[in-house]
């Protein structure tokens, strides 16, 4: 059981995440914007997060926390 | 649940204004990790450059001073005389490092200053906007290299680590890279390492952080990645280039 947290105003959209994610769960939200006007990215198929903390370690602006 | 990763304390909460992508992030997290661990964040003097981590000052929750141009080496040699027994780094880019501040960089090492200095090297100069630096690889392209960089009349890409490691004064210079997490874990390891020697009075100590600039070399951030570790790992090879015991 683990849990990734974005704080998603922070996000750019770089798709770091998205690349170094092993379950490939990490996607961007192409149905929003935060405010900076990026889409930013999310995981919406949590059940399957492993907890790696992957997608933490490679964002540059330290968007995720994750709980395991 | 308990948290595995968060913010790390030596990190204020301000949004940093780098570029999607842009590596500095990463190694300004690092570097902030690696107070945490050492619990020396309220023990810390930085000193922030001139380049796109100029405003590294805002993003760093220890005391902070803005140096001139390059000048970050002399500034630190001065803040560490005065507080020997503080913590001392510098955080430079290469246009900042390896350019306009090598003769800083260069005397600051061979008088053995006990301070710690992280280089950024993307090859590039960021913020002014992708001009040649003196790391910029042979034939890469450039705003001030249009038809690729020659040697004939730019010279060579300067390996800094391997020059400052000639120098008797430098205690432990390391060569490391962030384009994946396994070297991302071990650049951390290694900025650690570079402050555990400040700490133990051993010498003067540098990290040289491979990095990308996806902006200005015009590629996606992931392609960014990709092209750190396909072109300037070959010529900057990754390592330890000096370690006294």
């Amino acid at each position: 059981m683990a849990r990734v947290t974005f704080n998603e105003d922070l996000c750019k959209g770089c798709k770091l995440c998205v690349a170094v994610c092993p379950k490939k769960i990490v996607k961007i939200a192409e149905d929003r914007i935060n405010n900076k006007g990026y889409h930013p990215a999310t995981v919406e198929e949590m059940d399957k997060c492993i907890g790696c903390a992957f997608c933490a370690m490679m964002c540059p602006d330290v968007v995720i926390e994750v709980e395991k | 649940m308990k948290k595995v990763f968060k913010r790390p304390e030596s990190l204020t909460d301000k949004p940093m204004h780098y570029c999607p992508g842009c590596t500095h992030g990463i190694v300004h997290r690092l570097v902030a990790e690696a107070l945490d661990e050492l619990n020396i964040r309220q023990d810390t003097i930085g000193v922030a450059p001139v380049g796109c981590a100029v405003f590294a000052y805002d993003y760093f929750n220890c005391d902070m001073q803005e140096a001139a141009h390059g000048r970050a080496p002399a500034v630190a040699t001065g803040i560490k005389r005065v507080h020997p027994d503080k913590v001392v780094f510098t955080y430079q880019g290469d246009g900042d490092l390896a350019s306009i501040g090598a003769a800083e960089i260069v005397h600051a090492a061979n008088r053995g200053e006990k301070i710690t200095a992280i280089f950024i090297n993307n090859a590039i100069y960021g913020m002014t906007g992708g001009q040649m630096a003196p790391t910029t690889l042979l034939d890469q392209v450039t705003a001030t290299s249009p038809y690729g960089r020659k040697a004939e009349t730019e010279g060579y890409p300067i390996r800094i680590s391997e020059m400052l490691s000639t120098l008797e004064g430098a205690a432990y210079i390391e060569r490391v890279s962030v384009h994946d997490i396994k070297h991302i874990n071990h650049a951390k390891k290694a900025i650690r390492k570079a402050f555990e020697y400040q700490l133990q009075g051993r010498g003067f100590t540098m990290v040289e952080v491979l990095s990308t600039c996806p902006t200005n070399w015009g590629l996606t951030p992931l392609e960014s990645l990709k092209w750190l570790k396909d072109n300037m790992i070959p010529y900057y090879p990754l390592g330890v280039k000096r370690e006294v015991e």
